[in-house]
């Protein structure tokens, strides 16, 4: 069976783009509104990434710290992210979701616990920040298991080797994080240099799903609009924040924003 | 599980990393991997290499001056008129503390791999005062993080790593202290592993980190193995080794060498922040029973909340002020070879005024923590009892807090 995450990319191709991904922080900055915010950007996004804050996030920069904070801080719980993901689920249950944090969360409510719930509430994917290959080879398996889609992670400094081991190791699709950065930094590697790394590992398997993210903005999304798939999340997370700064309603200045970058790579 | 005899505790670990099956690891990010496996390679083949053993045991004598000394404290165990107390005094070594050890293995290393940045955490700041004078030493350039609260409660090593040439950059995220600091300092190697190294400033992170820093500190035990040997004649039958624990560099250093003796032999006590008397914060995540949970790429004993989010701690010494705690030490604590203890806030300030009331020795706030159990314990021990104390810090950085505290000038 394809999975829904397989479809949208194939969606998006048909179409002959890049697949938008969107990444939010589940409960920021209120569980209301992160549902508000979720179901208005998936009309302009193909997949949306859930992230479940934790206050010690050793890959984040300062936006998504700041969102992830601004959430715990408002309580939001494990539990909270599962029920926001299900009631998105709801109503746009052919929208994937991808969960998306760090592995202590996933430790203290107990794996298989936590990958029964993300079957429960129809959870497409999982992306856990600081649980490498080879020591999530356990992990992925079970992920498996239960249909959800575990999601690798590659970087400039992957090796060759190890690259071809993950590859392999990978489900439906692979995240590429474009530069030597914490999530947010400004782009400062080349585009062309971008797509190149991107193509070597997209001719390892051309039907794994090869998605970019880090440092991809307004200004940069059109430059890599030849990969499977982009990722934003700063820049919407930063949308929160000053959206709230101005007293303003995120849930139109995020959605504005999703719209202006997918009308970017159309 | 079980410690295995005639290996070093650092090298016990399995093949992803783990003490004890479920200690330490690996967690990083995807980005890390190869840095860190580059690193993992470079100390394999360093630590046996015995140019570079010629040239760290160069340094070791020549420019941080060990052995350091061991003394024992004669008014402090005439008043107390139980078990005598020793002190070794680590905190002659060049810089004040035994951070010194650590810092100036990982400059060499920095050095080593053609690396000419180096980066570090600090909590108490003797880890980043000691990286910054290791770094001027060997002509690296040195960036040092630090959470906005350490940078003030401790001003005399700020200025110690100015005056060295490094930059402090101050940490507002969080608590504001070392925990924040690591946080940063990982965030800021992600994004420049390609040409910096990066220092841990303790037995704490992932795997690598916490075998480079105990290899580091071993020197300690070492050195007090020759000199008990030459001191006593033979090992005596009744040794306690108490040390305070943050990360636990010091600890491990003052103990490698005699785990594997039998506990009623040589007894080794840890001792973590307590915290202040009144307050439910500390950070003591071996006494106190915390959950198994993960930190700074490594799984440990860990203060943190059920849902896996990292607690405030509270203590009055910035270098024990972290809720996480070395890999090794959680190991040593499941297999019963070390016990483990806390001291208050209280405690530590009281330790202190005594034990400068008495003996000719300034302990930091740190191992104040382990002179307080020393003070608590001695009088009911007897007299052929040899409790030494590892002195690993000198209390000059903390002359605000305790001018504070104490009135003291
Ligand atoms: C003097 C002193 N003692 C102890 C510590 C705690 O660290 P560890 O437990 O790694 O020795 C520190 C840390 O900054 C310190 O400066």
């Amino acid at each position: 069976m394809t999975s829904l995450l397989s479809k949208a990319f194939q969606n998006a191709k048909n179409e002959n783009r890049p697949a938008l991904l969107t990444y939010t922080v589940a409960g920021d900055n209120t569980k209301k509104k992160s549902i508000e915010i979720l179901k208005s950007i998936s009309n302009y996004a193909d997949i949306c990434e859930l992230g479940f804050p934790h206050n010690t996030p050793i890959a984040d920069g300062g936006q998504i710290q700041t969102s992830a904070y601004r959430a715990i801080k408002n309580g939001i719980k494990i539990n909270d992210v599962f029920s926001i993901a299900k009631d998105f689920k709801k109503s746009k249950k052919n929208k994937p979701i991808i969960l998306m944090g760090y592995y202590n969360m996933i430790f203290q409510y107990n794996e298989n616990k936590f990958l029964d719930k993300c079957k429960k509430v129809k959870v497409d994917g999982l992306i856990v920040v600081d649980l490498p290959y080879p020591e999530n080879k356990k992990f992925a398996a079970k992920c498996k298991k239960r249909g959800v889609n575990f999601i690798q992670l590659v970087s400039p400094t992957t090796t060759s080797i190890r690259l071809k081991k993950i590859i392999k190791d990978s489900h439906d699709m692979v995240y590429y994080i474009s530069m030597l950065s914490t999530t947010g930094g400004k782009l400062k590697v080349s585009p062309k240099k971008i797509l190149e790394r991107y193509s070597k590992i997209k001719n390892q398997n051309k039907s794994k799903n090869v998605v970019i993210g880090f440092g991809i903005t307004e200004k940069t999304i059109k430059s890599l609009k030849k990969a499977d798939g982009l990722v934003v999340g700063s820049a919407i997370c930063k949308e929160i924040s000053d959206s709230i700064n101005k007293r303003q309603n995120p849930v139109t200045n995020v959605t504005n924003i999703v719209k202006r970058l997918k009308n970017k790579i159309k | 599980m079980k410690l295995k005899k005639g290996v070093p505790l650092i090298d016990q670990h399995d093949r992803y990393g783990f003490w004890g099956g479920k200690f330490g690891g690996s967690f990083i990010p995807e980005t890390l991997k190869k840095p860190v496996e580059d690193l993992t390679n470079e100390f394999k083949k360093l630590r046996k290499d015995k140019k570079f053993l010629k040239k760290r045991d160069f340094y070791f004598k020549n420019y941080i001056g060990t052995p350091t000394s061991f003394v024992k404290l004669d008014n402090l165990t005439n008043h107390l008129g139980g078990a005598q107390i020793w002190a070794k005094v680590v905190s002659e070594a060049n810089g004040g503390a035994h951070k010194i050890y650590n810092a100036t293995v990982h400059a060499l290393i920095c050095k080593a791999m053609g690396k000419k940045y180096i980066v570090g955490d600090t909590g108490a700041g003797y880890a980043g005062k000691m990286l910054s004078m290791a770094a001027k030493k060997f002509g690296l350039k040195c960036k040092i993080f630090m959470g906005a609260k350490d940078i003030k409660r401790q001003k005399p090593n700020c200025d110690a790593m100015r005056k060295n040439g490094a930059e402090i950059v101050p940490v507002y995220s969080g608590s504001q202290t070392l925990v924040d600091a690591v946080s940063e300092c990982m965030r800021y190697w992600v994004s420049n592993c390609d040409n910096t190294h990066m220092c841990v400033g303790s037995t704490v992170g992932p795997n690598i980190f916490v075998k480079i820093c105990g290899w580091s500190t071993a020197q300690i035990s070492r050195e007090l193995k020759v000199q008990l040997k030459s001191e006593f004649k033979k090992l005596p039958n009744k040794i306690k080794l108490i040390n305070c624990v943050g990360g636990g560099s010091s600890a491990y250093g003052f103990w490698s060498e005699f785990i594997d003796y039998d506990r009623k032999k040589i007894e080794l006590i840890g001792v973590e922040a307590g915290g202040p008397k009144k307050s439910k914060l500390h950070a003591a995540p071996l006494s106190q029973n915390a959950k198994i949970g993960i930190l700074h790429g490594a799984a440990s004993y860990l203060c943190q909340n059920s849902e896996g989010q990292i607690n405030d701690t509270e203590s009055i010494s910035a270098g024990l002020d972290y809720p996480g705690v070395s890999p090794i030490h959680c190991f040593l604590k499941d297999t019963k070879r070390a016990r483990y203890t806390y001291a208050t806030d209280e405690d530590a300030l009281k330790a202190h005024v005594m034990v400068t009331k008495y003996e000719n020795l300034n302990p930091s706030l740190e191992p104040s923590h382990a002179f307080a159990e020393a003070i608590r314990i001695a009088p009911k021990l007897s007299k052929d009892t040899i409790i030494i104390v590892n002195s690993c810090g000198d209390a000059k950085k903390d002359r605000d807090i305790l001018r504070e505290r104490l009135g003291k000038k």
